[in-house]
């Protein structure tokens, strides 16, 4: 160790002893290329939000949001069921997904420091980052082959395993931040633990958990891969929980598949509307951060952190 | 509260007890679904791997006619590996930069900034996708490619089929892009976790800011950033819908990767396209559930790699700051 100290000190020596001039160029190079790092990353954000708004509010109209697609081509008709359908598998994978997710994580911050919950912790992790048309084929075959045939029920199911552990993370966070007097205040109250961490320790993680639920929310709202094999798309409004539906994002693919203009146009009007729900709750979640007191900005830099996105 | 107390009966029902295996059984889920999702996909591909053997990832064939079914993915395994390689070597330099410009730049340009790169990350696959095909593969094709072809399209073997921006070149580049934000952002944690004595070490010897990351930040977070790089890398392998769009969709020995400027396939994209119009009584469809499975398995490795060096690089961090 000393030696190498010694080492280094001469290396450092080397380095910086002679050629100040030079040294504050490549100095300001590397700064330079930086900063063209950031531009280059920010430009294609600004072009997709600016082709999205420019050429999607163009397509949107009352007709377009709330019927149902034209003949193929002809430009008229709407996504009307589309957006509904987005809508219910939101739903209904939120009520699948949540309370996993929300047990899984109180699993993980009140009994999970041990060597299971290292397990299940790592592989949360890991879970998170399946490739999502692998879930897809997961739900296909454990669903679609049991019951025979496309249905919401299966894209909820693909979907409520994308969802749970980013709620199961999140949730952790958020209680692991709830400090050890309340649990202690509670218990010392004769309370059972089970209604200590739901009347006490939830609700004083209320908002980080919220944004976890959130931020889930519009990762799923975007997912089509696993919709195909499940849900499979459909130009008909609602038409029961076992019958194939369609969902924004797999209206964008079948119309970008057409060769017409109009389809065009119509997929730049519902990427507009899938875009808009989901900054919307992105840019709501940060605002509503942003603005609170700096404890809360903590707990959702922690959060942000723990989700490593 | 109190009136818990008065509601108790003498025999206690051990709620306790059934919350903590409630909450064991919802955390055990994930490894449950794991385990199923691995064994059901192996299952369902059997068929595909006893009728092919090993040659299902070495062969180049796809057919799926009835009496010359031959299954070979070799192609589409390759078109992961070369798009998301290609993808890494323009997203990782690119992404570790602004990781580099937001931990030192002053707090009211890198917060906003922070946030603009997540927004990067919240919008969805299939958007990009869209974009990219309407939008930005025009601008590649007339910017990028023709002239790149044109000067080099003789000479250099990369570059010598004549491009149709539909190719493996600009799949790459929109992977490239989708993976900017989640590098960035674990790179970014990583170099805030270098300690700040080690930065003041370097300035105090005189260094420059880029010699400090030369000299403290870069030596001290090599492994996280290579995790970070590998969590990306992850990110491209599964990654769907806007390479599905992009990529040109070909099939058989033809899309195996040879030129940039090719159409291609890979192995998620092949999935994406084929997999409603397979017919689960041939051999078809377990075919691309085989293909599944064998992304699954490289997606997983690369996951559990990645995590393994991310966390590692992050608990040194909390030691720091416990000690």
């Amino acid at each position: 160790m000393m030696q190498s100290a010694v080492q280094k000190r001469a290396e450092y020596r080397a380095l910086f002893k002679h050629n100040v001039r030079g040294r504050l160029v490549i100095d300001k190079i590397a700064m330079g290329v930086v900063l063209s790092c950031v531009i280059i990353a920010i430009i294609p954000l600004g072009s997709i939000l600016l082709e999205v708004f420019k050429n999607g509010i163009a397509a949107i109209s009352v007709e377009f949001l709330t019927q149902v697609p034209g003949a193929i081509g002809s430009g008229t008709g709407g996504i009307g069921p589309a957006i509904q359908g987005t809508l219910i598998i939101i739903g209904m994978s939120s009520l699948i997904g949540i309370p996993i997710g929300v047990m899984s994580g109180i699993f993980l911050a009140e009994f999970g420091d041990n060597k299971l919950g290292r397990t299940v912790r790592f592989f949360n992790d890991v879970f998170m980052e399946f490739p999502s048309i692998v879930l897809g084929i997961f739900a296909f075959l454990t669903i679609v082959l049991l019951l025979g045939h496309f249905s919401l029920w299966a894209g909820a199911f693909a979907l409520s395993l994308i969802m749970f552990p980013i709620v199961a993370r999140t949730t952790e966070e958020s209680l692991k931040l709830v400090p050890l007097t309340y649990r202690e205040a509670g218990l010392a109250l004769g309370l059972r633990q089970w209604v200590v961490t739901f009347r006490i320790i939830l609700s004083a993680a209320k908002s980080g958990m919220v944004t976890g639920i959130l931020l889930a929310v519009a990762r799923i709202s975007g997912e089509t891969a696993p919709l195909i094999m499940t849900v499979l798309g459909s130009s008909q409004f609602f038409a029961g929980f076992g019958s194939p539906m369609d969902a924004l994002p797999l209206r964008i693919w079948r119309l970008s598949l057409l060769p017409y203009d109009s389809a065009q146009l119509q997929g730049w009007g519902a990427a507009c509307v899938l875009i808009m729900i989901i900054l919307a709750i992105n840019v709501g979640v940060r605002y509503y951060f942003a603005t609170k007191s700096s404890a809360k900005g903590r707990l959702f830099y922690r959060i942000m952190g723990g989700r490593r996105k | 509260m109190v009136l818990l107390d008065t509601q108790r009966s003498t025999r206690r029902i051990p709620t306790d007890k059934i919350f903590r295996i409630i909450a064991t059984v919802a955390g055990v889920y994930v490894l449950a679904v794991i385990v199923l999702i691995v064994f059901q996909l192996y299952s369902e591909s059997y068929l595909v791997w006893e009728h092919e053997g090993l040659g299902f990832i070495t062969g180049a064939e796809w057919n799926a006619v009835e009496g010359r079914e031959s299954f070979g993915a070799a192609p589409y395994i390759m078109g992961t590996l070369v798009t998301a390689g290609l993808a890494m070597a323009m997203g990782v330099p690119v992404s570790i930069g602004i990781a580099m410009f937001i931990s030192q730049a002053p707090k009211f340009i890198a917060g906003p900034l922070s946030i603009v790169i997540d927004l990067l990350a919240a919008v969805p696959s299939i958007i990009y996708g869209f974009w990219g095909l309407l939008v930005f593969r025009e601008f590649l094709l007339y910017n990028i490619e023709y002239p790149l072809y044109d000067v080099f399209g003789e000479s250099v073997w990369l570059f010598s089929s004549a491009p149709f921006g539909l190719d493996i070149f600009s799949a790459s580049i929109i992977l490239a892009i989708m993976i900017i934000p989640t590098i960035s952002a674990v790179s970014r944690e990583i170099m805030m976790a270098v300690p700040h004595m080690q930065k003041e070490a370097a300035y105090m010897l005189g260094a420059t800011k880029w010699e400090m990351f030369k000299l403290a930040i870069f030596p001290y977070a090599k492994t996280g950033l290579i995790g970070a790089a590998i969590l990306g890398l992850g990110r491209a392998v599964g990654e769907t819908m806007a390479v599905t769009m992009l990529i040109g969709n070909a099939t058989g020995p033809n899309a195996f990767p040879q030129t940039l400027f090719q159409p291609g396939q890979t192995m998620s994209s092949i999935i994406a396209n084929e997999f409603i119009e397979a017919s689960p009584a041939s051999l078809h469809l377990p075919a691309l559930i085989g293909i599944g499975f064998t992304l699954l398995l490289v997606a997983i490795a690369i996951n559990i790699v990645a995590h393994l060096l991310v966390s590692r690089m992050l608990k040194v961090k909390e030691g720091v700051i416990n000690a």
